[in-house]
């Protein structure tokens, strides 16, 4: 059915229709309305058989998914940012454990300094924790990806994370379509665990493993990462057979085949950037986008098919691996191994900072003619940063560097453009 | 002591001959049918409280659960002795997830039961969360107030040998003041574990005014079968706090692990009570008042009172506080009794 709603409304939505039987939640922004959402319905009773718990802490709400999941339970949550750092040792722990737990993450920054809005710093700082990790570049993808994961989180007994942008989407008032629950019962069989704490045979979940075997469970995890990526077009294919839509898969091409430069990112900035590549084809650019959906598993092979004719490559990402310049481009220069072609790093859209047509276009057109470096800032005020460098050489005690940049940009409140 | 209206003191202890009962009144670990949820072959050193309690507790509440348990199991000593995979000592459905984390995992467990039967799918289970005194009062210690305030239907145990064992004996928020750990050595001005303001879980799990609160010792298998068995009659959150000696922590010998238990009953060192909706509603009473030098003298943790010097204002203020314990809890009250 489609309807106007919000993109958290859409996500609830999905996951009760996913028949969840556990929910815990711990509210951060901007996951907020989902989890709220779904408490209403489970408490409406409309989602039968589910309980919800407001947990106390993020940690808490992984660790009940946990004690939910290892009782054979379909068990959900969601989260962002620091809550998302907070959980980090359930996050380890419930991949660790095979357990096949969905949580949302609604992508947002992480402090310090504080910072609510979106970027894509929290689950890639999980990149290696062992969960698959699923990003929407649309609302409808993002409910879609839901229906997905609890599939593909069940049959391979991983845990995925879904991730959506924080506020660009998770806020957004977009139509969708709404699947019925037939269409989501005929997809998505009920969860027959692979492990369960069960009186009837009693099995201890959790045990020390030591050197003699570390190792070998270790690659299990590796393996059934493996097996995701085989088995996520897979399941692209049997939900477009049901649902009659192109959601979810590993990657996403954008007039690629002739293109010499090729943008790669995730998310939902992948619209903008269709956009500019628009404007451009219109101009005569060879100009095309590489999305990836699956960001764990990495699909080398898919990003190396794509970026194969390109000249260049310009990883566009909303991260920042701080000493290096990008996270996902160390990824996908992995996929380049052996390919001759220049590779660009553009930093972007850091803690919301919106990212315009206009810089995109100016971006990619450097990109184009060879111009663009190594590794860019996009839209870094200079002005900015050198001001504090050079307090920062002149005085010792300069004082807190977020507040005084603030200071220097003369803004009152944060500003998302 | 309502559940024992007979005492058997004929073997000059507190140790309860089952012989002399009748049958339906012998303890759970007396019965050929017991579960042996902890079975023997674990690694816990000799002389373990711990261990002691544990199989003690996870019988009786197998018993009370007729079989149908779950049990949650924080870091620490207990998960590490009983799980040197692939060997378990476990018999019932068990999981290990992280330290701190066990009132939670439980809280999902509990959650998931009750979903199952609403649908059919599973008979009653019970939940059982353990851990030790890091795993409860200090790291463990927000999941433990988060379940206790939804009143998940959990009944938590914490073996409480007061310090960080496991890691190699290190100061716990449950480390009795003065006492020796490997991060509270017996050396500068004030040697021991420093004199804070103390942190009793027992005392803010009633301050949640949950169903059920207990504390019990080693010392009194009967009276700690007992708990567990009224614990396990109630729904909701449920807190045991078993006071287990550690031979290697407190530098006890292995022989003294009972004797120093209810040693640090009859002190008043430790008070063993149970309490329900936040009110103590029960004691078990010092039978025979000893001074707490009694209890410091036999454990190493404590040798640095007894130097050629010895501490007596330090052994005077622990004097206090268990004296405190006894006015607070009524322990001398004999009428009570």
């Amino acid at each position: 059915m489609l309807k106007q709603t919000e993109g958290s409304h859409a996500v609830a939505e999905a996951v009760a229709l996913c028949r969840p039987e556990v929910i815990c939640a711990y509210p951060i922004s901007p996951q907020t309305h989902i989890v709220e959402g779904l408490g209403e319905m489970v408490k409406a009773g409309e989602v039968e058989h589910c309980e919800f718990i407001n947990v106390e802490s993020e940690f808490a709400a992984m660790s009940v998914a946990i004690g939910s999941s290892a009782t054979g339970a379909r068990t959900y949550t969601a989260t962002a940012s620091q809550g998302l750092l907070f959980m980090v040792e359930a996050v380890y722990n419930a991949s660790g454990l095979g357990l096949p737990i969905v949580m949302t993450v609604a992508n947002r920054a992480i402090g310090a300094p504080i910072n609510i809005w979106n970027d894509h710093t929290d689950s890639l700082s999980q990149r290696d924790c062992g969960w698959i990790q699923l990003f929407a570049e649309t609302n409808q993808e993002a409910l879609d990806l839901h229906i997905q994961a609890f599939k593909l989180a069940e049959e391979i007994s991983l845990p995925v994370m879904v991730c959506m942008d924080g506020f660009i989407l998770t806020h957004a008032y977009e139509r969708v379509d709404v699947p019925t629950q037939a269409q989501v019962d005929a997809f998505l069989p009920p969860y027959e665990p692979r492990q369960v704490l069960d009186p009837r045979e009693p099995v201890s979940i959790g045990a020390m493993v030591g050197p003699e075997a570390f190792s070998e469970v270790r690659y299990l995890a590796h393996a059934k990462q493996m097996q995701a990526l085989q088995r996520i077009p897979k399941l692209a294919e049997e939900f477009h057979t049901i649902f009659g839509r192109d959601s979810g898969g590993l990657t996403h091409t954008y007039c690629i085949d002739d293109a010499d430069v090729v943008v790669v990112a995730m998310g939902s900035v992948l619209g903008t950037i269709k956009d500019t590549v628009d404007e451009m084809r219109a101009n005569g650019d060879k100009i095309g986008v590489l999305g990836i959906t699956s960001y764990r598993p990495f699909p080398i092979d898919a990003v190396r098919a794509a970026l194969q004719n390109a000249k260049r490559v310009v990883v566009l990402e909303k991260s920042l691996a701080v000493g290096i310049g990008g996270i996902v481009s160390t990824d996908v220069r992995m996929a380049m191994s052996g390919l001759q072609l220049h590779g660009h790093t553009v930093v972007a859209g850091l803690g919301g900072r919106a990212i315009t047509r206009k810089s995109l276009r100016a971006l990619f057109t450097k990109a184009l003619r060879g111009e663009l470096e190594h590794l860019t800032f996009l839209d870094l005020d200079w002005n900015v940063v050198n001001k504090q460098l050079e307090r920062e050489r002149t005085t010792r005690r300069s004082g807190p560097a977020a507040e005084s940049m603030l200071r220097d940009v003369g803004v009152i409140a944060a500003r998302i453009g | 002591m309502s559940f024992q209206p007979v005492h058997f003191y004929q073997t000059g202890t507190f140790t309860v001959g089952n012989r002399l009962l009748s049958a339906e009144d012998r303890s759970v670990q007396a019965n050929m049918e017991r579960t042996n949820s902890l079975n023997s072959g674990h690694r816990a050193c000799q002389g373990c409280g711990e261990a002691l309690g544990a199989r003690y507790a996870i019988d009786a509440a197998m018993n009370a659960a007729r079989g149908r348990l779950i049990a949650a199991n924080a870091t620490g000593c207990l998960e590490v002795f009983s799980t040197p995979y692939p060997e378990t000592s476990w018999q019932i459905p068990w999981i290990h997830s992280l330290f701190g984390n066990t009132a939670a995992v439980a809280t999902g467990i509990a959650a998931v039961i009750k979903v199952k039967r609403q649908k059919g799918q599973s008979e009653d289970v019970r939940v059982v969360a353990q851990g030790g005194d890091g795993g409860t009062t200090d790291i463990g210690f927000g999941c433990l107030s988060g379940m206790f305030e939804r009143n998940d239907d959990v009944l938590y145990i914490c073996y409480d040998n007061g310090g960080y064992m496991n890691t190699g004996v290190q100061r716990s928020s449950a480390t009795p003041p003065a006492a020796r750990t490997a991060t509270t050595m017996p050396v500068g001005p004030e040697p021991g574990n420093a004199f804070g303001q103390g942190k009793f879980v027992p005392a803010i799990a009633m301050a949640h005014e949950i169903p059920y609160v207990a504390t019990a010792t080693v010392a009194d298998l009967r009276d700690l079968e007992a708990k567990v068995t009224k614990a396990m009659s109630i729904r909701g959150a449920r807190y045991i706090h078993i006071l287990v000696p550690c031979p290697l922590g407190w530098g006890s010998a292995s022989h003294d692990t009972i004797k120093l238990a209810r040693l640090a009953k009859e002190t008043g060192i430790f008070p063993v009570f149970e309490a329900e909706f936040g009110e103590v509603t029960g004691t078990l009473k010092i039978r025979r008042p000893q001074p707490v030098e009694e209890y410091l003298r036999i454990q190493k943790r404590y040798a640095h009172l007894f130097g050629k010097q010895p501490a007596v204002e330090t052994i005077a203020r622990l004097q206090a506080a268990a004296d405190k314990n006894i006015r607070k809890y009524g322990l001398l009250d004999q009428e009570a009794n």
